[in-house]
């Protein structure tokens, strides 16, 4: 059958583009700093061995896997080098982080959601506005207005409220706050797709049967968008275990969270294999909550059809 | 539609004997008072007064935008009325909030909440009103059997088909045995077979349980089955309120004549009126008409005579009866549909009249047929004057 030949065909080309961008900007990465991740340091360029070297043939094969070890991951293991309590804390602060912008979050999404249909996409606009100016500008700009004689402080003193400035900037609430600001669109944005979809006669049918209005928000309509807080959790909750710039620009010296140590350990120490092995265990780390991520998401897809 | 059938008595005699709106010291049940809802400049509901009683079967009818759902929606309480009083039991409900109210509503769309299954959606009014659980599952059980549901109890709406989701939802909206229940288009999204079995169903149930029953639909035929009385609403206003057969056999105004079933409407003009009968000038015959429904035009008035298809008769030759109005015509064109032939004739003055007859013999040889010269007749009492 030539007809489900070509079609057959067609099928493949299509879902082989995004496979082979995955396979080359994803797979192939991932295999190369897991490869380091199993080297050793060496005063060398590149800075580490052993190298595959072709010309010795399946003998220098052989050599380069007796080369290759998990020293490296028992070294990120040990508790006295702190990389343990720089995990534990990042994923303390990316789920403190993550509560705050659900409080925050879900009050925006449900305003916006109940606004009139004709300034919705306004709303939604003023949403991802933000994202029109630089990641690091814009995190900048929270030195600004949280440093001692920043907006924050000197506008607090002037009104009174404070006779001295608010210690902020370098502190864990910092880092909060740039997280909050930072994230608060990739909350915003499914859950106000999930209450979008909510049916409001079901709130008049909740109303109808005896149902007050603040019990029929929890009976009903905060069910209802379980599957918006669950994406918009984990869509803030992923990056921000690994999140590197907000804790060095905001956070002080005690700020530990592992993109930081990650990133000391590649520039201050120039350890690449230990730095790689770094990533290796927050990948397997976050590995968790992106699966329960796709759960959500094929679950949605299912409920869909 | 058998027509001829003596007038004053009514179809299904048992159940029409109730008619408390004919008894002046009975008490209504819901009392709309000079109710006026308006959105914007738009008037919803324009200054409509309206007694509902107890046990009643009560259909608004009208087309989409006429204001019917408006006036439910402000029983229910999601509207609040611009102007007039609201009444439920001598209570005035307007400013009461919707769960507060001693009424239930059945929607057009169901709104099942997805996410419990059939059984949570059933008890979730009696768990509002912090009913013990011993009693909420009694209840629900006797809602699920009522409705004949009890096979389905855990499965989530997504997992039953239309007649099933309708049922779940009527089941919920009777559940707390509300004082009225209201019934949004409550068979719209069925197909004609199951809407008409559940027409049945729902009087039976209207009649066992003993509530009053207050349904919003366009569909005539179903407003004609299940109401006591009926409702015909036209541009927010209330253009009758009747039972059924008075609304189809003495039809107020031209338009609850025209929208409630298949009419001719004839233009005339009085020449005289008595208590007795009315006769009318007009252009499809040079001799006067006689009507004696619909009384109340004077001499000199402009009126139309509104006469049902079915009511007229006809023939190949001049009637022998001389009390009868009769005016000729040409069989234009006659349409089958099995138990009755619809003839359409064009008369002189360019009028085309649709007569039905029931095709009472095989139609093999029909005695009548295209471009034939025929006579129409009709009863004085067939016809009804309207000046409206």
């Amino acid at each position: 059958m030539p007809m489900a030949g070509e079609k057959g065909r067609g099928r493949l080309f299509v879902i082989a583009v995004p496979y082979l961008w995955l396979l080359a900007l994803f797979l192939a990465p991932f295999l190369i700093v897991f490869k380091i991740s199993l080297s050793q340091d060496a005063v060398a360029q590149p800075p580490y061995t052993p190298l595959l070297d072709f010309s010795q043939g399946w003998a220098g094969f052989v050599d380069f896997l007796s080369g290759l070890s998990f020293d490296n991951y028992l070294y990120v293991l040990d508790f006295s080098n702190e990389f343990i309590e720089a995990y534990g804390s990042s994923l303390v602060i990316a789920s403190i982080s993550t509560l705050l912008l659900l409080l925050v979050g879900y009050p925006i999404a449900y305003a916006m959601a109940r606004a009139p249909r004709s300034i919705q996409p306004t709303l939604l606009m003023l949403v991802i506005l933000p994202f029109w100016t630089s990641f690091l500008i814009r995190v900048y700009a929270w030195i600004g207005i949280l440093s001692p004689e920043g907006l924050l402080n000197q506008g607090l003193m002037a009104l009174g409220v404070i006779d001295e400035p608010l210690e902020i900037l370098n502190t864990d609430i910092a880092v909060y706050i740039g997280i909050v600001y930072s994230y608060l669109p990739f909350m915003v944005l499914p859950l106000y797709s999930a209450l979008e979809k909510l049916d409001e006669t079901l709130l008049e049918a909740a109303a109808d049967l005896g149902c007050p209005p603040t019990k029929a928000f929890w009976t009903i309509t905060f069910p209802l968008s379980l599957p918006g807080v669950a994406a918009g959790a984990l869509l803030c909750f992923i990056p921000a275990v690994g999140e590197f710039v907000i804790p060095d620009l905001l956070g002080g010296s005690n700020t530990l969270m592992i993109g930081k140590s990650l990133w000391t350990e590649f520039t201050v120490n120039r350890s690449w294999t230990v730095s790689s092995a770094v990533a290796v265990l927050l990948l397997l780390v976050l590995v968790i909550p992106i699966v329960i991520y796709q759960n959500i998401q094929q679950r949605e897809l299912e409920a869909g059809k | 539609m058998a027509a001829e059938k003596p007038r004053n008595q009514t179809i299904g005699a048992v159940r029409r004997t109730f008619a408390p709106w004919t008894d002046p010291d009975k008490k209504p049940l819901i009392r709309f008072e000079n109710v006026v809802k308006r959105f914007g400049d738009f008037t919803a509901v324009d200054n409509v007064s309206l007694d509902i009683y107890e046990r009643e079967f009560f259909a608004l009818l009208g087309p989409s935008g006429c204001g019917k759902t408006t006036l439910m929606r402000m029983l229910a309480g999601f509207e609040q009325p611009t102007q007039g009083r609201l009444t439920l039991a001598g209570a005035d409900i307007s400013e009461v909030p919707p769960y507060r109210r001693p009424v239930n509503m059945m929607f057009q769309s169901y709104a099942l909440f997805p996410h419990m299954n059939v059984m949570d959606n059933i008890a979730f009014g009696l768990k509002q009103d912090k009913m013990p659980k011993a009693d909420i599952a009694a209840r629900v059980e006797e809602m699920l059997k009522l409705t004949k549901l009890e096979t389905f109890a855990k499965r989530k709406p997504h997992q039953l088909s239309g007649g099933q989701r309708q049922r779940v939802a009527l089941a919920r909206s009777l559940a707390k045995r509300p004082k009225v229940l209201l019934l949004d288009e409550p068979l719209g999204a069925l197909d004609k077979k199951l809407r008409e079995e559940t027409q049945f169903e729902l009087m039976d149930l209207q009649m066992d349980l003993g509530m009053t029953f207050l349904i919003v639909t366009h569909d005539q035929e179903e407003a004609m089955t299940v109401a006591d009385r009926i409702a015909v609403m036209n541009h927010g206003v209330l253009m009758q309120v009747a039972p059924p057969s008075e609304i189809y056999e003495q039809p107020a105004t031209r338009y609850v004549a025209d929208f409630i079933g298949e009419v001719n409407l004839v233009e005339g003009k009085v020449i005289s009126a008595s208590s007795e009968e009315t006769r009318l000038t007009s252009p499809i015959t040079p001799h006067p008409l006689h009507v004696t429904q619909g009384l109340d035009a004077k001499p000199g008035d402009e009126a139309c005579i509104a006469i049902r298809p079915e009511k007229l008769r006809i023939s190949l030759d001049p009637p022998a009866d001389t009390s009868v109005n009769c005016f000729e015509g040409e069989i234009w064109d006659i349409g089958y549909l099995g138990d009755l032939s619809i003839y359409h004739v064009e008369l002189a003055c360019g009028q085309r009249i649709k007569v039905s007859q029931p095709n009472l013999s095989r139609v093999v040889q029909r005695p009548i047929t295209w471009d034939d010269k025929v006579w129409v007749t009709f009863a004085p009492h067939a016809g009804v004057v309207l000046t409206r």
